[in-house]
């Protein structure tokens, strides 16, 4: 992985070097060391001598030697260590635990390792003297493999050895003349004096470039630092960077990371709790973007960290869990009492968790913890359960600048990460512990609800950038099924919940039942005024049609009734033997009728 | 000057005292040096003594056996142990005393 790695560097600082040549006239040499070629803006200058100078035990040998292995092996330039403290031997075992084998170096002609031992007691001083002997030795050993490289280490040491230091000095301006003149590029160390960067005041002599390396602690925890104190000729970060020597050698952190070229994501991931994912704009979190879930001790926020990676596993993609209080068997447990299993996943390969004591590294280590093992699983979601275990390991500034690099990290690769932030008891719910909230995308607040003698959950979205989201605050409730995030009732003191929603809940439901019932009696009510309307009507008719009869009859007796007289009429006229027709008497007629009617 | 030249004592018998001295190329130091050394040894070791004379420039890989930093360097390799001179060896006294020919002085 790592070698892939400085492959892809080292092609990528080659072109940077290249355009670096054309643009200003200082070539460089690459060190090979991660992290440091980017700082330097390319390694350390070409041809000329460079001080690392430092407390005891702050790292120079180490990173004089990788700077000659590197050159040795990836950059085919054999280099010549000079060793005034250490013997071959002591050093050859000294790097062993960081994977270089000097003895196959040095056998392939790579590299020379002289050790110089100077014992002040062997020595008596009788006139005047120079170092032509070192230069002798130094020149015959750079000849003999054609080195490209120099390391002096600790030459200081030769002021202790050797008498009469008006000489050493002027021999030793000479001795890094004579390295530039024959186109070296050298390291050369010193031990930090009081004061001064080095002892013997060297950063007189060595001006071109000087770092200057750091080992702090603070806490009982140990920090390294590296800082370019002077680049002559070059730009260079002015930052203290920190840097870590584990099993791979030396590796400097750019503190700040190269900008903010963040690409923006509208890819979405879901948050794994589906209601959830409808109150952040329904589709849940950006991909690449940072989350921030924080809340007081058991509100379950580390129940959402693993709906986000159940959820995240299910689509094959790959999560990284870095567990600061738990362990992962006791996570996994955990959140298969909510229903979630997270063995599968690791079993799988999906899922990697990493459960290391703050306190056991320094913020740095575990900042390059993280960039490794994220290199190494190549994962997309990212879970630092909680964030808040981190503050007890630097002030706020460090912690600051530790998560804002992280973040840049994550953002920079596309990764989800999800930060869980505890908040202690009583201090005020918005205000992050250290201050990120700024830097975060998605901030969601848990919060236990105090009412009616118990607690309950409630989650609300505070900020997440780019989408609406939800302004309501929700209760949930831990299932075994999951985060189940329930309806909202709201009371006259805001949401309801817990018991006092059961009860508003059943409430809703009687009010429910006896406006039904009401409106059914209604009905019914209108549905008996219908029928009584319609039995009155029948009634009605049943009258009218019973007048009718009587009317029509007694207008049919009246028709026979004038029939018979007209019959009567005509029979008397026939009798009295009047015109048979009735149409020739008009007035008799008329007169009849009218004596009828008076009848009636 | 000849390099890693042995400069015996024709008449010496057993070479109770080898001493060698390092020297690059002719210098005015290595020249004085050399010339100092042979003073000394002709008055003080009579006949028992050898110097061998290594040029550097000539045998650079020779630096490294006796871890030589300085020049001129004058290593007394019997009788033992082992002493180191450096300097031009114009200090006569101090000479002696390197090579344990005179107590160190004490002064007061």
């Amino acid at each position: 992985m790592k070698s892939r790695n400085n492959v892809l560097k080292v092609a990528k600082l080659r072109a940077l070097n290249q355009g670096d040549l054309v643009g200003t006239p200082l070539p460089k040499t690459l060190t090979g060391i991660l992290g440091l070629d980017e700082i330097t803006f390319g390694g350390l200058p070409k041809g000329r001598p460079t001080l690392i100078c430092g407390g005891a035990g702050c790292g120079k040998t180490l990173m004089s030697m990788e700077f000659l292995v590197h050159g040795a092996t990836q950059f085919n330039e054999p280099g010549v260590f000079m060793a005034f403290e250490e013997t071959e031997e002591e050093l050859r075992k000294n790097v062993a635990s960081l994977g270089y084998d000097l003895k196959d170096l040095t056998d392939n002609k790579k590299l020379i390792i002289d050790y110089v031992h100077i014992e002040r007691s062997e020595i008596e001083e009788t006139g005047e003297y120079d170092l032509e002997g070192l230069f002798v030795r130094l020149g015959y050993a750079i000849d003999t493999i054609g080195a490209k490289r120099v390391v002096l280490d600790t030459i200081e040491t030769i002021f202790a050895g050797l008498p009469n230091p008006f000489i050493l000095r002027a021999e030793l301006r000479r001795l890094f003349r004579w390295l530039k003149d024959k186109g070296m590029t050298a390291i050369v160390t010193g031990e930090r004096g009081d004061g001064t960067l080095t002892r013997q005041g060297l950063e007189e002599y060595v001006s071109d470039c000087v770092i200057l390396l750091d080992h702090r602690v603070r806490e009982q925890i140990s920090t390294r630092r590296l800082q370019i104190i002077k680049y002559r000729g070059s730009t260079h970060g002015t930052n203290e960077y920190p840097f870590l020597i584990d099993e791979d050698g030396i590796s400097v952190l750019p503190i700040t990371s190269v900008g903010l070229q963040h690409k923006a994501s509208s890819d979405r991931v879901s948050s794994g709790v589906a209601r959830l994912d409808t109150m952040l704009g329904g589709k849940g979190y950006f991909r690449g973007t940072s989350i921030l879930v924080s809340g007081t001790a058991g509100t379950g926020k580390s129940s959402l960290a693993a709906h986000l990676i159940d959820a995240a596993c299910r689509r094959g993609e790959r999560c990284l869990y870095f567990a600061t209080e738990e362990s992962p068997d006791l996570v996994v447990r955990n959140m298969r009492s909510i229903g979630i299993d997270l063995a599968p996943w690791v079993k799988k390969g999906l899922l990697r968790f990493d459960a290391t004591r703050p306190t056991f590294h320094g913020l740095e280590m575990h900042l390059l913890r993280m960039h490794k093992l994220v290199a190494e699983t190549q994962a997309r979601v990212v879970v630092v359960d909680p964030i808040t275990s981190y503050i007890s390991l630097g002030d706020t500034l460090e912690v600051k600048s530790m998560l804002t690099r992280l973040i840049d990290f994550f953002k920079a690769h596309q990764i989800t990460a999800f930060f869980t932030s505890l908040t202690e008891g009583g201090s005020a719910l918005e205000q992050s512990e250290v201050g990120i909230s700024s830097l975060m995308d998605t901030w969601i607040l848990l919060r236990s609800i105090e009412s009616n003698g118990e607690r309950n959950r409630g989650i609300w979205v505070l900020k997440s950038r780019g989408m609406p989201h939800s302004n309501q605050v929700r209760e949930f409730v831990l299932t075994d099924h999951g985060i189940e995030l329930l309806d909202v009732y709201i009371g006259a003191e805001g949401v309801v919940t817990g018991t006092a929603r059961a009860a508003q809940e059943a409430k809703e439901k009687a009010e429910a039942l006896l406006h039904r019932q009401e409106l059914e009696l209604k009905q019914r009510n209108l549905e008996l005024k219908n029928q009584a309307l319609e039995a009155k009507i029948a009634a009605m008719r049943a009258e009218f049609e019973a007048e009718r009869e009587e009317m029509e009859r007694e207008i049919l007796e009246g028709k026979q009734r004038a029939g018979v007289i007209e019959q009567d009429r005509i029979a008397m006229a026939l009798s009295r033997r009047a015109d048979a027709t009735s149409n020739n008497r008009p007035k008799a007629q008329r007169g009849t009728k009218n004596a009828q009617r008076e009848t009636n | 000057m000849p390099s890693a030249k042995l400069i015996k004592n024709p008449k010496s018998q057993n070479d109770a005292w080898v001493l060698r001295l390092y020297v690059a190329g002719q210098t005015p130091k290595s020249v004085s040096a050399f010339a100092n050394l042979k003073r000394i040894c002709s008055e003080h070791l009579a006949d028992r003594y050898r110097i061998e004379l290594i040029d550097l420039l000539e045998n650079p890989q020779l630096a490294r056996g006796d871890q030589i930093v300085a020049i001129p360097t004058l290593v007394r390799n019997l009788p033992t142990p082992m002493k180191k001179i450096i300097g031009d060896l114009s200090n006569t006294d101090r000479v002696l005393v390197g090579l344990d020919l005179r107590p160190a002085p004490r002064k007061g």
